[in-house]
């Protein structure tokens, strides 16, 4: 995964990054890092601070040089190319406007420096500020505008220019959730709609699955995953990947049995064997881990009849607490080795049958399509 | 013993409003009163305002003092200087100023506080002293005189004292801190964002400074200059010491009033009408500091 494959040429990579590094005194803020971000994708850098993910947007604007290693836009090297050259706006994380222009001055701003003429500059700016619905607040000071209306502001002021390229700097991080959820359709409808290349910074791994279309989660100024929301979410490709995103039970254990139609890892830490019916490529007796999603997980206050007679994917536990999330629960049940194992269940009914309680002894299964075997 | 937080609040206003009332406007009331008298030898050296006549009183009003002003041209032409030195002093200030306070803005946070030191260290020495010790430089035969005639970059003594380039001199090397001080306030306070916002928009580097730093930092310059402009109009010791002799600024004028001519209301009069002179640009000071602090919170 982090071996450079720069070779491994995509033929609708529009943003190339070769064997990018970037340190800061002895600190490798991005290390070694090979992407192609394809044409008209919505591309989400995710992962926690100081994992790279901003330096590594920064160096695509040209805000920060890099120490090694190249970055192609459209096929043009930019390490000679200074901010106010390149094809790209971004769209900043503290929105960045400018405190003694209003909103009409601000959109225009980046069109006045291509010299456009004042009709066509006011014809652009009224038409992007329709787009982001923002339409009758030109004269307004960015100060007189709410959190929501400035994130537009700046969004129109880094669309105005139609960029082949937009990048955006945990661009909902500062609005509040119901805003936020709103506006990250808004955005999504947006992209579409002109076409452009979106590259996402984000630490917010609900927000990278719902804009984005790929996601590549960093890690200590590496990436670690590249794929679809669901290609990490379902198969992540390792501990970090399975743990960041949403949550996860993670056994150590030995691979017992392995074959083409699935293997067996038996798991001390779980005191159980974990059979999953997928081919994995390890082999006998080496250490790996399974990571069990908490939804996937099934909980009963009898032995479930599938599981009787093998034994296999299921465990005997005490629930220890229960949360109360309104569309759904979380239940931490204690299982028989000591360790606590985290199930979610969807609140389907209302009322209904005696809901499991607190301190009842349980069983917890899963089939055996739900559990992935990690080998780093 | 406890206050009420309005007594309280009340009770520290009442401070520096008492200061202001016995050390400013009191004394602002009796120069405008004596502003209004003519001289007479006698103690104290100027009419009464009120006469007694016959028992009842009577209200002696003169302008002879203001009409004085304007008959001699030397006052206007005083005036005039003052305000031509103060105006190119506070350029000069601001063109030296602003890339100091810009440099020291954007230097590391380490140094910056060894710097801003630097630009007020000179305050550790008397302002008079220093004032002389630029006497020593600029003189016929002082160190700038001295170097370039050893150097054979010049023949004679070039004539540096008593001049209006000493003036400046001396009232820039002074005052260059207060200009420096609030423009360092400002820009300290710029977002860095902006400027990669506008690089990101398409704008070169003097582009950007010209459309987002320079505005921004407006309030400063114009705090920065009136700091200088206010106390360079009415600046007596450097032109005494550095300045021509055929032409006076109005500070010197005032001065020679009081204590060559003893013509107190004739220096009350200029006293009164230097600070109609500064009211304008006082009051563009208050606002812009105003506007400081509104743009902070």
């Amino acid at each position: 995964m982090n071996t450079p494959t720069a070779t491994a040429a995509d033929p609708a990579a529009y943003v190339r990054f070769t064997n990018l590094t970037k340190k800061f005194g002895d600190f490798a803020a991005v290390d070694n890092v090979s992407l192609d971000i394809r044409r008209g994708e919505i591309f989400c850098l995710l992962g926690g601070s100081g994992s790279g993910k901003t330096t590594l947007l920064r160096m695509l604007a040209g805000f920060e040089t890099p120490t090694a290693g190249t970055i192609e836009i459209d096929g043009a090297d930019m390490s000679k190319i200074p901010p106010y050259e390149r094809p790209v706006n971004m769209m900043f994380q503290s929105y960045a406007l400018f405190p003694h222009m209003n909103v009409e001055k601000n959109v225009a701003f980046g069109l006045e420096q291509e010299g456009l003429s004042r009709a066509e500059v006011s014809r652009k700016v009224g038409e992007i500020l329709e787009i982001v619905k923002m339409g009758g607040f030109g004269a307004r000071k960015p100060h007189q505008l709410s959190g929501g209306q400035r994130q537009r502001v700046a969004l129109a002021r880094a669309l105005v220019k139609r960029p082949k390229l937009l990048l955006l700097d945990e661009p909902l991080a500062a609005l509040d959730k119901k805003l936020r959820e709103y506006t990250q359709f808004e955005l999504i409808n947006i992209q579409q709609r002109l076409g452009v290349t979106f590259v996402v910074v984000t630490h917010d791994q609900e927000e990278a699955m719902t804009l984005g279309t790929r996601l590549g989660v960093m890690n200590h100024g590496r990436i670690v995953q590249v794929g679809s929301p669901s290609d990490i979410y379902e198969s992540p490709s390792n501990r970090f990947v399975a743990d960041f995103i949403g949550s996860v039970n993670l056994f150590e254990g030995q691979v017992s049995q392995e074959g083409s139609e699935g293997v067996r890892v038996s798991c001390a830490e779980l005191g159980a064997t974990v059979r999953v019916d997928r081919a994995v490529s390890c082999t006998t007796g080496a250490t790996v881990w399974t990571a069990i999603r908490p939804e996937k997980i099934a909980i009963s206050r009898r032995q479930p009849a599938a599981t009787a007679a093998s034994g296999e994917n299921v465990v005997r536990g005490t629930v220890r607490e229960i949360a109360y999330m309104g569309d759904l629960s979380i239940y931490l049940v204690q299982i028989e080795s000591g360790k606590v194992m985290r199930v979610t269940l969807p609140n389907t009914t209302r009322g209904g049958e005696r809901p499991i309680a607190r301190a009842e002894k349980v069983w917890l299964s899963w089939h055996g399509s739900s559990p992935v075997v990690l080998t780093e | 013993m406890r206050f009420s937080q309005a007594g309280g609040r009340r009770l520290v206003a009442a401070v520096p409003t008492v200061w202001l009332l016995l050390l400013f406007l009191i004394p602002f009331l009796i120069v405008f009163r004596i502003s209004f008298s003519e001289v007479r030898l006698a103690i104290p050296p100027y009419t009464p305002l009120i006469t007694w006549h016959h028992g009842s009183p009577a209200l002696e009003v003169h302008w002879s003092a203001y009409k004085f002003l304007f008959t001699d041209s030397l006052y206007v032409s005083s005036y005039l200087y003052s305000l031509k030195v103060a105006a190119v002093s506070m350029l000069c200030c601001l063109l030296i100023g602003y890339p100091m306070a810009y440099a020291i803005a954007r230097s590391a946070p380490a140094s910056r506080s060894v710097l801003l030191m630097l630009i007020v260290l000179p305050f550790w020495t008397s302002f008079l002293l220093r004032v002389y010790a630029w006497i020593g430089l600029l003189q016929n035969n002082g160190v700038i005189n001295n170097v370039l005639l050893s150097l054979h970059v010049i023949e004679h003594p070039l004539a540096l004292l008593q001049t209006d380039f000493a003036v400046y001199i001396g009232i820039v090397y002074s005052y260059l801190p207060f200009m420096i001080l609030p423009l360092y306030a400002n820009l300290e306070k710029h977002d860095p964002a902006l400027l990669e916002a506008a690089a990101d928009l398409g704008a070169r580097p003097l582009t950007a400074f010209l459309r987002i730093t320079l505005p921004q930092s407006l309030p400063g310059i114009l705090a920065g200059s009136l700091l200088v402009f206010i106390p360079a109009v009415g600046e007596y010791v450097i032109p005494t010491l550095l300045g021509r002799t055929d032409q006076l600024m109005i500070g010197r004028v005032l001065s020679d009033e009081f204590f060559e001519n003893r013509d107190w209301p004739v220096a009350s009069a200029v006293a009164i009408l230097i600070l109609l002179l500064l009211v304008i640009p006082i009051m563009l000071f208050q606002r812009a500091q105003r506007r400081e602090l509104e743009a902070t919170t």
